[in-house]
């Protein structure tokens, strides 16, 4: 996996950005990995992420945005309007986690 | 002292349970019961056909009874509730079962009350489902009465029951719609909420090119918020709106609602358990298999069965106390009808995704990923197998693990750029 420097944070990353080792993020470089795709986080985005990261040392696997939406009260159209166009690629992006894979 | 193993569900998982631990467990020490709400047992494959006249539903149906075999009690009826901490199953008409292991094996199943709109006036009018059997059905009698105009084929959201049946239904209804010189005056769009036609990278390029080939539109990444029935559109939570004469959408899928109700279950009412044992990961008594666990992999009828060859041996050993010593993959193939009396074959896993190549069976290899008469044939063939063979839970001569012998593989590693 390639290491790259992200404002100052050496990351292992795959072929299209996405951390490989969720261990290397921290709340600082959420908003390094934010402002890459267009976005200024706002406490709603953290509250999201903070879900995200729970979740996923709970339970070992991205959650879906459906998960997201449950588990953090937040409406599916509103996760949209955070994390537009693909909410839940962008979310685990920011996330410092593995993009959710839609089950096979 | 006798124990009592109860499986929810007679299903393609739960009848292949019973069977194979029956053989395995002494009657004398082991009581075996299996519960389902009715004793129709449809072959859920065959339901891809109805709607082309060719299959008729009486061919995809037989009594659960016929399968299950002597020496396990089959008991007709619908779940309320399990009590994981009583050990305890009660039925809606307020029988109790009491088990010392549980299997949950109850599946999905399409829900379309789920989807804002999409049970209004328009249900089985213009919109319809093929994956129940009256649905099929329906859908039968619509595209008889097709005119052309817009025929949209649409996904709600992962995981769905058979992941490539939505691709196969669009080709069969291509060459369906060609057949019956009504493919001009059709617009066929592919609405899917991924980023591609199929999940993994080449099978996605693969398939993607096949949609392309037969002039399907695709539109990826929609996750519908609502279906505007009046309108006859489904509208995405970022607002694209896709309009259609004919809508053939496979609704959200879920796990039963006991499995919610008994706190058993993920958002989905899917059951979480280790993805190599299948045991729960909150109950030391409980596995889940088939459609009814959240495992990572399709779901499938190759699923469900290669999953109960490593569950039945795991299931041995935990209840002799000691440790489960095997492990499974996630291993699925699936033949993928294209239309035309041809087919696709995939075989893939938790870790390698659907390549091409040869796929070694005793009668003659199969080609993975290529439209083939054989695998078209190898699609037809399989109901027999599966009634007199898989059912039963006699040896079918294929690993349950996936093995790499006559795969490709790609010279660089496949990536997710594509999707």
């Amino acid at each position: 996996m390639p290491v790259t420097t992200l404002d100052g944070h050496a990351v292992h990353v795959d072929a299209e950005g996405f951390l490989t080792d969720p261990a290397e993020w921290d709340e600082s470089l959420a908003d390094v990995l934010a402002e890459r795709i267009g976005l200024t986080l706002t406490d709603e985005h953290r509250a999201v992420l903070r879900f995200l990261r729970a979740d996923f040392t709970a339970r070992g696997e991205t959650p879906t945005l459906r998960r997201a939406s449950l588990g953090t009260g937040i409406p599916v159209k509103a996760l949209f309007g955070l994390f537009p166009q693909k909410p839940a690629k962008k979310m685990a992006y920011v996330a410092g986690l593995p993009k959710p894979h839609g089950c096979v | 002292m006798t124990h009592r193993l109860v499986v929810l569900g007679a299903g393609t998982a739960g009848t292949m349970v019973v069977n194979r631990l029956r053989r395995r467990l002494d009657p004398l020490e082991w009581d075996i019961t299996v519960v389902d709400r009715d004793d129709a047992h449809p072959y859920q494959p065959g339901f891809l056909f109805l709607p082309f006249g060719r299959l008729r539903a009486r061919d995809l149906v037989r009594s659960r009874h016929a399968f299950v075999t002597d020496g396990v009690e089959l008991v007709l009826g619908e779940v309320d509730r399990v009590d994981p901490d009583g050990r305890t199953v009660t039925l809606t008409d307020g029988r109790r079962l009491g088990y010392d292991y549980l299997v949950i094996a109850t599946g999905a199943s399409p829900r379309p009350d789920q989807t804002p709109g999409m049970l209004g006036p328009q249900w089985r009018r213009s919109i319809f489902d093929f994956y129940t059997l009256d649905g099929a059905q329906a859908l039968a009698d619509a595209l008889v009465a097709f005119p052309g105009g817009r025929l949209v084929v649409h996904i709600v959201e992962t995981p769905i029951k058979c992941p490539v049946a939505p691709l196969e239904f669009t080709f069969l209804v291509d060459d369906w719609l060609r057949r019956r010189g009504l493919r001009e005056r059709t617009e066929l769009v592919y609405v899917t909420p991924l980023s591609g036609a199929f999940t993994q990278p080449i099978a996605s390029d693969r398939l993607g090119s096949m949609l392309a080939e037969r002039s399907v539109t695709v539109e990826t990444d929609f996750l519908v918020e609502r279906v505007d029935a009046d309108a006859r559109t489904l509208v995405s939570y970022d607002e694209r709106e896709v309009p259609f004469d004919l809508l053939v959408t496979v609704p959200l899928h879920m796990g039963a609602d006991y499995v919610g109700r008994s706190g058993l279950g993920d958002e989905l009412n899917f059951v979480p358990v280790d993805r190599h044992t299948q045991l729960s990961t909150a109950h030391r008594d409980v596995f889940a298999l088939g459609d009814a666990s959240d495992i990572p992999a399709s779901k499938a009828g190759s699923v469900a069965h290669f999953s109960v060859d490593v569950f039945v041996d795991n299931f041995l050993e935990h209840v002799a106390g000691r440790p489960m010593t095997r492990a499974f993959d996630g291993h699925a193939n699936c033949f993928v009808e294209s239309g035309a009396g041809r087919g696709l074959l995939i075989d893939f896993n938790y870790d390698t995704e659907p390549l091409p190549g040869r796929y070694p069976l005793p009668v003659g290899p199969l080609s993975l990923l290529k439209e083939t008469r054989a695998n078209h044939l190898g699609k037809l063939a399989f109901r027999w197998l599966y009634w007199n063979v898989l059912l039963p839970g006699r040896p079918m001569p294929l690993p349950s693990h996936m093995s790499m012998v006559g795969k490709s593989v790609p010279a660089t590693p496949a990536t997710a750029a594509t999707r």
